[in-house]
């Protein structure tokens, strides 16, 4: 066995060909004489995610990323494709296996406030996912559980917050709170969809370090999905970079980064800001044209082609798949070698 | 040294609530060059908004002025009449892009006929005479003029923001607030527009104050940095005195820096600043980042440290920096 592929069971997650296509609501009117463009959200994306890492999404707004992530979740169902979770085929479940399932595999919101009850004191908060999944019969038997959880985050003393409301946190305590509250589950997979974008960049690093902490003390696995590509690089193993529906490279967060092969990849780096003086008065050169197309009308051929400085007309016809350069990094771009 | 274009001087905005008087703007004094872009960075909750908001003249409720002057292109524009205000100050000489602006886009009327409401509030014209300078400012930030027929929501969120950033111009201000203008859209889209913002404010002649809690962001668009805390400014200091290889000189600014990712030099961990920012209706004595900071010693628990000039062109406002 070669020392690129990964062996079976180190794979937590496997991901194949899976698709997500939507078709619009159009009221009458607007229908008629028009067909009916399909959005291809998510469009035949295919990886795995290996057990005890970080694995991170990127992609522009409208990529794809939070669909792939509900996927995941399974709160849509794929159009098309597969998914294996712990070697057992997840594509389709029934009830009980459903709820089995989503004890296995816990999803962290962009916006933890709205998805927490503020009549629920800190307490109460962690105990409704236990009292959801049956684990223990009344507070008592599940103080020890919400206890380790809040200590985990560190969310310390404990004494002091439990009986607090979720307003009377700051954001960056109630992004704790929401990660103790998924954390209680004792899953196996967490997906963060934008954890800490929203929130300003001390409390982002803070709840980045926690996360990270958390993640090697129980062994977790991450899907972290994000557009902040320099988070991406310190908190992340390896990085999927997303586009319109489809992967378009992947590797080890260092090699991607610095390393990158795909011309869209390269447009993500050229336009991140660095903390560095000298560039207020240069207007900086982006390697991409314009602004991402619509999923309801993926271009043809390689789908970056109409953003692309390197496109040439063989873009616009050929498919590019993903294509393995050695060391687990692959790209899908026809011309990755000469550029 | 060039034309001053705007002056603050101890000023002073507090918001009354039932808890007591929230300090958020606390004895600040500036000013803004001819051309310059001032940046203002800090936490969430350190006076950003509030600052953009008093420089308007408009506090939000409950705020009110409780000291100093604000002066525009010379006018001392807190005692001036809300009439006069209106026809030559707010969006005639200073204009501001609010923070969440773009979301905020009346969803039911195109963003044509909410540009020209915005026109003909201060210039009453007819939709003819208003259409061509509507494309006109279209034009400016990168819009085809169809856009003027479009609602909001068929449009992305980065062309939503250059429909607000050509009303902010709309009425020809020579001094623009910018509150967190890319802070919700994607790193491209970012980029895009900072590129846009820097050719309009060429174009224009324009004067900036650009407001995010992004350091990285900062280095690349602003002339000079504002660092806030707690309703006080800590530090204001050219771009090179804090993204240069000497460093920032505030303790806190120097974590802040520390917490910024940097995409090409990959640290073991990033640094937080660990706590929050004080409460404004009682801020601690003495320097108020104190609670907080790595350098603190007993002077800092009990005396304010006052923002002075440490070496030519940079304030800071801590007594480890005297
Ligand atoms: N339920 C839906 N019906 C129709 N279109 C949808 C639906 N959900 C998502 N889409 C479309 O699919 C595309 C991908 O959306 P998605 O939310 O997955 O992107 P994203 O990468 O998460 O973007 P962002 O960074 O803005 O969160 C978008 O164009 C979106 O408008
Ligand atoms: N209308 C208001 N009434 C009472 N308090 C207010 C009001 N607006 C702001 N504040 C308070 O004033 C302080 C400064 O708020 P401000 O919005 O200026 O901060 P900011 O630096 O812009 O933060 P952010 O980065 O989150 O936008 C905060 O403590 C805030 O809670
Ligand atoms: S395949 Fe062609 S169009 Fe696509 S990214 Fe590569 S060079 Fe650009
Ligand atoms: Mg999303
Ligand atoms: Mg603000």
């Amino acid at each position: 066995m070669s020392t690129t592929t990964v062996q079976e069971n180190d794979v937590i997650l496997r991901v194949e060909g899976l698709k997500k296509h939507f078709v619009p609501h159009l009221s009458l009117v607007e229908s008629l004489g028009k067909p009916k463009k399909i959005i291809k959200a998510v469009d035949g994306i295919t990886f795995d995610i290996r057990r005890g890492e970080i694995f991170a999404l990127i992609g522009e707004s409208g990529s794809g990323k939070t669909t792939t992530g509900k996927l995941i979740m399974k709160l849509i169902d794929a159009t098309d494709g597969r998914m294996v979770l712990d070697g057992e085929d997840v594509t389709t479940l029934d009830k009980p296996k459903l709820e089995e399932y989503r004890k296995k595999v816990q999803m962290i919101f962009q916006d933890p406030y709205a998805s927490m009850n503020p009549r629920f004191k800190v307490r109460k908060v962690l105990e409704e996912p236990l009292s959801i999944h049956r684990i223990g019969t009344g507070y008592k038997d599940r103080e020890p559980l919400i206890r380790e959880a809040l200590e985990s985050v560190k969310l310390t003393p404990i004494e002091e917050f439990i009986e607090r409301y979720p307003h009377m946190l700051s954001g960056g305590q109630r992004q704790r709170l929401a990660t103790a509250r998924t954390l209680i589950l004792k899953p196996k997979l967490l997906v963060a969809d934008e954890p800490v974008s929203m929130i300003d960049l001390s409390t982002r690093a803070e709840i980045l370090a926690m996360m990270k902490d958390v993640q090697q003390s129980m062994g977790l696995t991450y899907l972290y999905i994000t557009h902040d590509l320099s988070t991406a690089r310190y908190f992340a193993d390896r990085i999927a970079v997303m586009y319109l529906g489809r992967i378009v490279e992947i590797g080890p967060s260092d090699e991607v980064i610095d390393n990158p092969l795909h011309p869209y990849t390269k447009a993500l780096i050229a336009a991140v800001p660095e903390p560095e003086t000298g560039k207020v008065s240069v207007i900086k050169d982006l390697p991409i044209f314009g602004e991402i197309p619509s999923p309801a009308n993926i271009p043809p051929g390689c789908r970056f082609h109409t953003r692309c400085p390197y496109a040439k007309d063989s873009c616009k016809e050929q498919v590019p798949e993903l294509v393995d350069v050695g060391g687990g990094h692959l790209h899908a771009c026809l011309r990755a070698h000469e550029i | 040294m060039s034309e001053k274009v705007l002056e603050v001087k101890n000023l002073k905005m507090y918001y009354h609530t039932s808890k007591g008087a929230v300090r958020a703007i606390d004895d600040i004094s500036f000013s803004l060059f001819k051309g310059e872009t001032l940046g203002v960075v800090g936490e969430s909750g350190c006076g950003k908004t509030s600052m953009g908001t008093s420089l308007l003249r408009m506090p939000t409720v409950p705020g009110k002025f409780e000291g100093g002057e604000i002066l525009i292109q010379g006018k001392s524009i807190i005692p001036m009449a809300e009439r006069d205000v209106r026809k030559d100050i707010r969006w005639q000489t200073i204009s501001m892009v609010f923070q969440g602006a773009m979301n905020c886009l009346t969803p039911v009327y195109t963003v044509g006929r909410q540009m020209y409401e915005t026109l003909y509030e201060h210039k009453p014209m007819s939709k003819k005479e208003a259409q061509p300078i509507i494309e006109e400012y279209l034009g400016h930030v990168g819009l085809p003029p169809e856009v003027a027929k479009r609602y909001p929501h068929e449009l992305s969120g980065g062309m939503k923001q250059r429909v607000v950033i050509a009303t902010a111009l709309f009425l020809k201000p020579s001094i623009v607030i910018l509150d967190e203008p890319t802070t919700a859209l994607d790193v491209v889209v970012q980029a895009q527009i900072i590129n846009l913002l820097k050719r309009l404010k060429q174009e224009f002649g324009l004067s900036f104050i650009f407001i995010t809690h992004d350091l990285a962001l900062e280095s690349e668009v602003s002339d000079r940095i504002c660092v806030m805390y707690a309703g006080k400014i800590v530090e204001l200091c050219e771009n090179a005195q804090v993204f240069g290889p000497q460093g920032p000189a505030h303790p806190y600014t120097e974590k802040l820096l520390l917490a910024t990712p940097r995409l090409h030099k990959k640290v073991e961990s990033l640094a937080f600043i660990p706590g929050a920012p004080p409460d404004l209706v009682n801020p601690p004595q003495g320097c108020r980042f104190a609670p907080r900071c790595h350098k603190v010693f007993d002077r800092c628990l009990v005396e304010e440290p006052p923002l002075r000039e440490i070496e030519p062109g940079h304030m800071a406002a801590c007594w480890r920096c005297f």
